[in-house]
C-alpha cells in the first residue's frame, strides 16, 4: 500500500512519451557517459538545465517521485560529505593550486579547489537523477525490453529484466505481508523495538520471501515456456514501436551534446576545466 | 471408430525426486471435440497427467516414465514443450502468475511473439481473439485493472490464438469466487461447442465442474485410474466419496432420503435430475423440520470495530464500517474479490492503519497497539502458508513466537507439544516442513498462531486448494477448538457449503459497509446480495426449491445427518 514509493511507467502521452524506448535508452546511456566522464562544470552545468527541462517536458509529478528524490539527496549529501572526509586535498591535487577560505587541523582546510571539485560532483548527481527517472516513468517495460533486444541484448535477458520491473511491486506487497506476519509472532520491527533486534528480525523474514518469491518465478518460466518463449532465435514485439522523425532527431541531438563534450576534452587539454590557473 | 486424439498407452512416471511411481499403469483415450473431466483428491497424480500431456515432463520435472502417450497419433517422447504447445494449449491454475504480458493485447499475443509473428499479425490477432472472449473494452488494460473472471478469459485467449487444438484446464476453479468460476465454466462449454477443440479439465470439484455437461469422467487415485465412464454412470456408483472427492450435494441429499440413485435418471445435473413423484415424497419426509438454533456464544463482544474507514489510493475500501464480535463465535466474513475483506482483517491485526474510527478488544481501544500486542489476543493466519513459515523444523516453527517473547524454554516445549498434539501434528515435530503436504504446512502456519493462545483467530481461505478429505479434516479441527477452548473464528471464505455447516453468522462486505450480518441460512433468499457477494447458491437450495420445501429445513437436516455419519466413520 506505499504505492507512492514506487517509480512505475505510467502513460503520459507528451513528446517524450511518444520517443521509442530505444531512443531513450541510448539517450540514457551515451548522456551518463559523457557527464559522468567530464569535469568541464559549463558542460555539465548546460547538462543539468537540459535535464531538468526533459524532466518537466516530460510530465512527471515531483509528488511521484518525491519519496526516492529525498532517498538519493541524503545519500548524495552524504556521499559529498565522505569524498571531503576521506581526501579533503583531493581538489588542490587535482588543480595543482591551492586558494585556502579556512585553515583547518592537519590536511581538513577548506580550499575552493576542493569546493569546486565537490560542485561538478554534485553537477552530476542533479544531472543524471532526472534523467534516469525520465527514462524509467516514460518507458513502458515491454517496449523497453523490445529495446534492449533491438540494440543486441538477448531477447531473454531483455524480457527477465521487464519482469523484474513488473514483479518489483508485488514482491514489495509479499515483503509487507510477511514482515507484519512475523511482527505479530513477535518479531518486532516496529518503532517500539530495538534496533539490533530489528536488524535480526528482518533477516527473518528473507526466508519465506525468497521462497515466495522462487515460487513465482516456477511458475512464470513454466507459463512462458508452455506459450514457446526461447523457441527461436528471434521473437516479434507487440509493444515495440517504430521509429519516427522525432526519434532520429532527438538521437541527432544527443550524438551532437556527446561530441560537444569530446571537444572540450581538447580544448581542456584533458577532462577537467580549471577556472583557477 | 474415430482415432484418440490423446491416448495413454500403460503409462507409469516416477518424478526424480520421488521413490515412488505417482502414475502406475495408466491407460485411456480422448477423442477428437469430447469434453473429458480428469478427477482424483490431492496427491492422485492428476496433476501429472496434466504435465505429460503438455510437456512440463520432462521440460521442468525430469523422471522415469515407461508406456506410450501419443497425441495427434504422435509419441510426446518425439516433441519438445514447444511443439507440444501448439498441439496442447495449458490454461494454469493461478491466472495471476500466469498473466506474462504488461497488458490484455500483449498477454494474448505472447504465443505469437515467440513465434516472431509480424506485429500486424500480432496486434489483429488479439484484438479478434478479444472480441470472441468479449473482452475487447480491457485490450489496453493491466491484469491488475480487471477481474479475476477477466483473467480467465484472457489467459484462455492466450491459448486459443494457436486455433484448432486440445484445451487443458489445471484447476480452473482454484483461485476464482463463484460467481467467476460458474462464468468459466461456462465459457470452457461455449468454446468448446462452437469449435472443434477437445477439452481436457482437471479439477476436483467435481460438482462445479458439472454446472455445464461433461462427456466423460476419468477417476485417478493413487496414480491408477479407477473409473472411466460418463458422469451419470460414476455418480450413480457412488464412488467419488470413497476416493476423497465430494460428491455433488443434492445427491448425497438424495441418498440420505434413502432413494436409489440407479432408478434416478440425469443424475449429473440438479436442474435436470429427475425427481419422480415417489423420490420427491422421500425426500420431503426425510426433511425435518428446522429447531431453533441455540445460541451459544456468550454475548460479551470481544471485539468491535465502530465505525472504522480507510482508503486506498483515494479510493474508499472502508466506509464507517460496523462490527461487533462476540466470545466463542464462528463467523464467515464474504464478499467479491477486492472487496475489502483482507483490509478489514489487516486493520484488527494492526498490518494496517484505519483512517478513522475505533477498534476495541474486550472493553479496551487497541487503535494505538502495535501488531504484536495485538498478536497476543488476536492470531492471524495468511492464505499461502509459504509467506508464514520462516523455521526449517516444525517444532521449532511453532516455538518461534513464544521464543520471541522470552519465555522460560521448559514452558515454551510444554506449550508448543500441546499444541502440536492439538493439532495433530504432534508426530512430525521434528520433520523438515518442506517435507509436508500444503494441507500440513497450513496446519503447522495455524499452530504457531495458536500456541500463543489467542482469544481470536481469523483464518484467510482455509480451505483453498483443499479436496474434500483434507477440507473435512481441517474443518473438524477448527470447529473443535472452538469447541474445546472457546476460540473465536473468523472465516474469510467464498464457500457457501462451509458458511452454512460450520458458521453460525454471515458477514458480507460491500461497497465498504456490511451489507448482511445474520445467520448463513438466511443469506439465501437473498438473491440481489449474493450476486454482489459473487456468492452462488448451493445446489441444496435448487434442490430444495424443486421438491417445493423449506431450503433452510433441507440443509439444516442434510448438515444434521453428515455429522451423524462422519461421526460413525
Amino acid at each position: 500500500m506505499n504505492n507512492n514509493v514506487l517509480i512505475g511507467y505510467k502513460q503520459r502521452d507528451n513528446f517524450v512519451d511518444r520517443l521509442t524506448g530505444t531512443t531513450k535508452l541510448i539517450g540514457l546511456i551515451a548522456l551518463s557517459v559523457i557527464g559522468m566522464v567530464s569535469f568541464d562544470t559549463r558542460f555539465l552545468l548546460v547538462l543539468t538545465i537540459c535535464s531538468l527541462a526533459l524532466f518537466r517536458l516530460s510530465g512527471i509529478k515531483f509528488r511521484e517521485v518525491s519519496f526516492i528524490l529525498s532517498f538519493i539527496t541524503a545519500f548524495s549529501v552524504l556521499n559529498l560529505i565522505a569524498v571531503y572526509v576521506f581526501g579533503p586535498q583531493y581538489g588542490v591535487h587535482l588543480y595543482g593550486t591551492e586558494h585556502v577560505i579556512w585553515q583547518g587541523v592537519g590536511p581538513y582546510n577548506l580550499t575552493w579547489e576542493q569546493l569546486f571539485y565537490e560542485f561538478n560532483l554534485f553537477l552530476k548527481y542533479i544531472f543524471t537523477v532526472p534523467l534516469a527517472l525520465v527514462f524509467l516513468m516514460t518507458t513502458n517495460p515491454s517496449e523497453f525490453s523490445s529495446s534492449l533486444n533491438r540494440i543486441g541484448i538477448s531477447y531473454r535477458i531483455s524480457y527477465a529484466v521487464s519482469l523484474a520491473l513488473r514483479y518489483i511491486p508485488d514482491v514489495q506487497n509479499d515483503y509487507r505481508q510477511i514482515s507484519k506476519a512475523q511482527q505479530a509472532r513477535g518479531n518486532e520491527i516496529s518503532r517500539k523495538g530495538k534496533l539490533t533486534h530489528r536488524v535480526k528480525a528482518a533477516a527473518q523474514i528473507l526466508l519465506p520471501l525468497i521462497f515466495t518469491s522462487l515460487d513465482r518465478i516456477e511458475t512464470i518460466s513454466q507459463a512462458m515456456e508452455l506459450r514457446r518463449f526461447g523457441k527461436l532465435k528471434k521473437r516479434s514485439w507487440y509493444a515495440e514501436k517504430p521509429m519516427k522523425r522525432n526519434d532520429f532527431l532527438a538521437l541527432l541531438v544527443i550524438a551532437l551534446v556527446v561530441l560537444v563534450g569530446i571537444y572540450l576534452f581538447r580544448v581542456n587539454a584533458g577532462r577537467f576545466y580549471d577556472p583557477f590557473r | 471408430m474415430k482415432k484418440p486424439i490423446i491416448s495413454f498407452q500403460d503409462v507409469s512416471f516416477q518424478y526424480q525426486s520421488q521413490s515412488e511411481p505417482t502414475l502406475q499403469h495408466l491407460s485411456f483415450d480422448i477423442f477428437p471435440g469430447e469434453k473429458v473431466l480428469i478427477a482424483g483428491a490431492s496427491g492422485s497424480g492428476k496433476t501429472t497427467i496434466s504435465r505429460l500431456m503438455n510437456g512440463l515432463i520432462p521440460s521442468a520435472y525430469p523422471g522415469k516414465l515407461s508406456g506410450k502417450i501419443l497425441i495427434n497419433g504422435k509419441s510426446v517422447t518425439d516433441q519438445t514443450i514447444f511443439d507440444l504447445s501448439l498441439r496442447v494449449g495449458t490454461v494454469l491454475q493461478d491466472p495471476d502468475t500466469q498473466f506474462v504480458g504488461l497488458t490484455v493485447a500483449e498477454d494474448i499475443a505472447f504465443a505469437l511473439e515467440n513465434d516472431g509473428a509480424k506485429q500486424s499479425v500480432l496486434k489483429q490477432k488479439a484484438s479478434e481473439w478479444a472480441k470472441r472472449l468479449k473482452i475487447p473494452a480491457i485490450l489496453n488494460n493491466h491484469p491488475q485493472e480487471i477481474s479475476g473472471g477477466q483473467k480467465q478469459r484472457v489467459s484462455m485467449a492466450g491459448v486459443l490464438v494457436d486455433e484448432g487444438k486440445i484445451l487443458l484446464f489445471d484447476e480452473p476453479l482454484a483461485s476464482l469466487d463463484p460467481v467467476a468460476g460458474r462464468e468459466s465454466i461456462e465459457l470452457i462449454d461455449d468454446m468448446q461447442k462452437n469449435g472443434e477443440t477437445t477439452t481436457v479439465i482437471i479439477e476436483h470439484r467435481i460438482e462445479d465442474v458439472l454446472y455445464r455437461p461433461v462427456d466423460r469422467l476419468i477417476l485417478i487415485d493413487q496414480g491408477r485410474l479407477v473409473a472411466n465412464e460418463t458422469p451419470d454412470k460414476i455418480l450413480k456408483s457412488g464412488i467419488l466419496a470413497k476416493l476423497g472427492l465430494r460428491e455433488p450435494l443434492y445427491l448425497s441429499a438424495l441418498k440420505y432420503a434413502g432413494v436409489d440413485l440407479n432408478q434416478v435418471s440425469n443424475v449429473d445435473s440438479v436442474d435436470k435430475v429427475n425427481l419422480s413423484a415417489q423420490t420427491t415424497q422421500a425426500l420431503q419426509q426425510w426433511v425435518k423440520p428446522v429447531s431453533a438454533r441455540k445460541q451459544k456464544n456468550d454475548a460479551t463482544p470481544i471485539l468491535q470495530a465502530k465505525n472504522i474507514s480507510f482508503s486506498y489510493d483515494s479510493k474508499q475500501v472502508l466506509n464507517k464500517l460496523n462490527l461487533s464480535l462476540n466470545g466463542g463465535e464462528m463467523v464467515s466474513l464474504v464478499g467479491r474479490n477486492g472487496v475489502g475483506k483482507t483490509t478489514l482483517s489487516n486493520i484488527i491485526t494492526g498490518f494496517l492503519r484505519q483512517s478513522a474510527g475505533d477498534l476495541i478488544l474486550n472493553g479496551h481501544k487497541i487503535n494505538e497497539a502495535s501488531i504484536k500486542e495485538r498478536a497476543d489476543h488476536i492470531g492471524y493466519v495468511l492464505q499461502d502458508p509459504n509467506m508464514m513459515i520462516s523455521k526449517n523444523v516444525v517444532s521449532e516453527e511453532v516455538a518461534l513466537g513464544l521464543t520471541l517473547r522470552g519465555i522460560a524454554p521448559d514452558e515454551i516445549e510444554k506449550r508448543v507439544n500441546e499444541t502440536l498434539k492439538v493439532c495433530g501434528l504432534f508426530e512430525y515435530r521434528h520433520w523438515p516442513i518442506s517435507a509436508l503436504s500444503f494441507g500440513q504446512k497450513k496446519r503447522v502456519t495455524i499452530a504457531a498462531i495458536l500456541v500463543l493462545n489467542p482469544e481470536l483467530l481469523i483464518l484467510d481461505e482455509p480451505t483453498a486448494g483443499q479436496d474434500w478429505q483434507h477440507y473435512t479434516e481441517m474443518m473438524t479441527f477448527i470447529q473443535n477448538l472452538n469447541r474445546k477452548i472457546g476460540i473465536s473464528v473468523i472465516f474469510i471464505t467464498h464457500d457457501m457449503h462451509l458458511m452454512m455447516e460450520y458458521t453460525d453468522r454471515v458477514v458480507v462486505l460491500n461497497n465498504g459497509v456490511i451489507a448482511y450480518d445474520d445467520q448463513p441460512m438466511k443469506l439465501f433468499a437473498n438473491l440481489d446480495l449474493l450476486k454482489q457477494a459473487s456468492l452462488v447458491e448451493t445446489s441444496l437450495f435448487t434442490l430444495a426449491q424443486r421438491i417445493d420445501v423449506d431450503p433452510e429445513a433441507l440443509i439444516a437436516s442434510f448438515i444434521n445427518q453428515e455429522k451423524v455419519v462422519q461421526a460413525n466413520e
